[in-house]
């Protein structure tokens, strides 16, 4: 009854020359990919454009802005605008631009961003490993903080940084950004960290490693996935900051953000739209770069998380 | 012979849930003891309190005559062996070896000196500058187990370490520690839900359930003459064969009427007056054909299913109204329908009380 056993190799199971055969086509014009790559390319022109109306305006002359169409390109590009933006145009009773206000924010970022994600790492890792008593009642609290608004705590915080003596400093600033980054930080880190495996743990103890050498010998080397992650937070968090900035730094510290709106409302003379646009856009650079470079380490580093020994 | 492990009235609460109680374990100087039971019997849960991984709630364990019950684990001459090996990632397999080491404190060379060691003993020394990504599952398994030899401990405790393996590496690895045992001499205790390594490794098994240990004894004992009914068919595969019935003196009657003659077995405890029992016997004791006719006990059955497993042949049949499974040489030819004839000798059977489910 067996046929195909009759069959001599190579013979065709049916007659003709369009009959399917090893890898299935893959036209390229179909109507789903039509429609993907239609919807893609609004979407990616819907939020380039005001990136590229600030560029533009930001390389133009006031005389050019005045009379040209807003989406036409420059004439005679020229960064002058930009300089100004940075060294000489006026936040408030000063007219020294974003420069010093670049320089508050990288003093505020750095301490902030290394203080908030060291303490958050040990947090999540004695909440996995080091189980105490109440250790979950003090991290639903620490979930719970993150759900108040901060204007609710705003008056109470200004008082008590008052009272320590350091309101309208950086380390008040860089104090708040820390105790604001614990919630969220320290929930990422306690889930990575109970993600690891709990054996792996139970074997440095069985090898006689400590609370902190278990922590900086074994965990830390296999987080820098989650690190990423946190550092990518906090810069662009804390970078990006307005309120406590402007509440808690003092004048001469403000981050470049209140510096930035500083520039852009000043009230005097006529809006030097080349020179918002550049400043805007000068701020915004710190975090766009974050993205750019450390995307890469971040899917890289999410990825590398698959190792696990 | 001197005790190496002795656990002493061990409980242990998960918040008002149970799972160890009043648990009593002798272990002696150089045995091989293998705590055998499904998931969930708490087992590991007892070798975690051994290690000093988690904190008894009432109980003492002593280690090598030492009352370790409040000792941080690496103070009480124990290594451990993991199921999921636990290697750090970030270390090479030397570092991995010698961690523990390092972290006591001990001079270079003599570190050195123990890595080349165990590295020897475990034929691994071609993998010591090797992360433990590049290495196969069976050489992590090694590795895991040098950790814990480096340490030169009094006890080693396994932990599933080769339920992550194939079954091929399984089986060799099998035999690798049982000749690690046998060079080294160590107390070892060994947690597995897996009943051929239980059987193939320990000196004695212990048999848990609930956090309660069922039977404690050597393999040959645990498998023919199990204590309980719980024992009787948790080991054995497949697993021993139950008939239904009821005993008054030297007569079993099973639930339809057939009549088992029991003079020629060993009781433990002799009842007097009818008791509802449960008679065991295991599928390669009951014998087929000619072997039969010498039998005690002799009746026709027919065959419902045959499932040639190579070495021999098993197949499934109706014995006094319940579902039986025997075993044969896989020469003999059997066929679904054939009528055959099967006996066994109730000298190699079990009886036990149906209620109290406890040996007879």
């Amino acid at each position: 009854m067996s046929m195909t056993a009759t069959i001599p190799a190579g013979t065709p199971m049916a007659a003709g020359a369009n009959e399917p055969r090893g890898q299935r086509p893959k036209p390229f014009f179909t109507p789903k990919k039509i429609m993907l790559y239609t919807v893609l390319v609004f979407f990616s022109l819907y939020y380039l454009f005001p990136l590229y109306v600030m560029l533009t305006t930001s390389l133009k002359t006031m005389p050019e802005i005045r009379f040209g169409n807003i989406f036409a390109l420059p004439t005679a590009p020229s960064f002058d605008a930009w300089f100004k933006a940075w060294s000489s145009a006026c936040t408030g009773l000063t007219c020294n631009g974003l420069a010093p206000g670049f320089w508050n924010s990288v003093k505020i970022t750095i301490p902030s961003t290394i203080v908030s994600i060291f303490i958050a790492a040990v947090n999540g890792y004695a909440l996995v490993n080091w189980r105490f008593k109440g250790s979950e009642i003090f991290f639903s609290i620490l979930i719970f903080g993150s759900f108040i608004p901060y204007q609710v705590m705003l008056y109470p915080l200004v008082m008590i940084t008052r009272e320590l003596g350091i309101f309208g400093s950086l380390q008040a600033v860089i104090l708040i950004h820390t105790i604001f980054g614990m919630p969220i930080l320290t929930l990422l880190f306690r889930n990575y960290f109970a993600s690891l495996p709990q054996e792996l743990f139970k074997a440095a103890r069985v090898d006689g490693a400590g609370f902190w050498r278990i922590f900086f010998e074994i965990m830390l080397p296999m987080s820098l996935p989650i690190f990423v992650v946190a550092l990518i937070l906090q810069i662009t968090g804390i970078w990006n900051d307005f309120l406590f900035g402007v509440v808690f730094a003092g004048n001469v510290n403000y981050p470049m953000t209140v510096q930035l709106n500083n520039i852009v409302n000043s009230a005097q003379g006529t809006p030097e739209y080349n020179v918002n646009m550049a400043a805007t856009v000068l701020t915004g650079l710190v975090p766009l770069t974050v993205y750019f470079v450390s995307g890469k380490w971040f899917v890289r580093g999410v990825a590398a998380g698959a190792v696990k020994g | 012979m001197q005790q190496s492990v002795s656990i002493r009235d061990l409980t242990l609460n998960f918040g008002s849930v149970k799972v160890l109680e009043h648990l009593n374990l002798d272990i002696a100087q150089g045995e091989f003891i293998v705590l055998l039971g499904p998931s969930g019997c708490g087992k590991s849960t007892l070798l975690n309190c051994i290690a000093g991984l988690l904190d008894v709630s009432d109980g003492q364990i002593f280690i090598s005559g030492k009352n370790v019950t409040w000792l941080e684990p690496k103070d009480r001459g124990i290594g451990m062996v993991f199921q999921s090996y636990a290697l750090y990632p970030q270390m090479t397999v030397e570092k991995n070896l010698s961690f523990g080491l390092r972290v006591a404190g001990m001079p270079k060379a003599e570190i050195d000196q123990r890595v080349a060691r165990a590295a020897e003993i475990l034929q691994i020394q071609p993998l010591l500058q090797r992360k433990p990504a590049n290495l196969s599952g069976g050489q992590r398994q090694r590795v895991a187990i040098g950790r814990a030899l480096v340490r030169d401990v009094d006890v080693f405790l396994f932990d599933e370490p080769l339920s992550n393996l194939d079954a091929k590496l399984r089986s060799d690895l099998r035999v690798e520690i049982k000749r690690l045992h046998q060079r080294l001499k160590n107390t070892m205790i060994y947690v597995t839900h897996d009943q051929i390594e239980a059987l193939t490794l320990a000196d004695r098994i212990a048999i848990m359930k609930n956090g309660v240990i069922q039977q404690l004894a050597d393999p040959a004992t645990i498998y023919n003459k199990p204590v309980n009914l719980y024992v009787a068919g948790f080991i054995g595969s497949p697993s021993m064969n139950f008939i239904p019935g009821t005993l008054d003196g030297e007569t079993f009657t099973a639930n339809d009427g057939t009549r088992i003659p029991v003079g020629a077995y060993d009781f433990v405890t002799r009842l007097s007056g009818a008791t509802k029992s449960v008679l065991g016997v295991r599928p390669e004791h009951i014998l087929l054909g000619d072997a039969a006719r010498n039998m005690p006990f002799q009746t026709q059955a027919e065959i419902e299913i045959v499932e040639p497993m190579g070495s021999e042949t098993l197949a499934w049949t109706k014995v006094a109204g319940v579902p039986v499974t025997f075993r044969c040489s896989s020469d003999i030819p059997l066929h679904v329908g054939e009528k055959v004839t099967v006996g066994f000798d109730i000298a190699r059977g079990s009886l036990f009380n149906a209620e109290s489910e406890a040996r007879l």
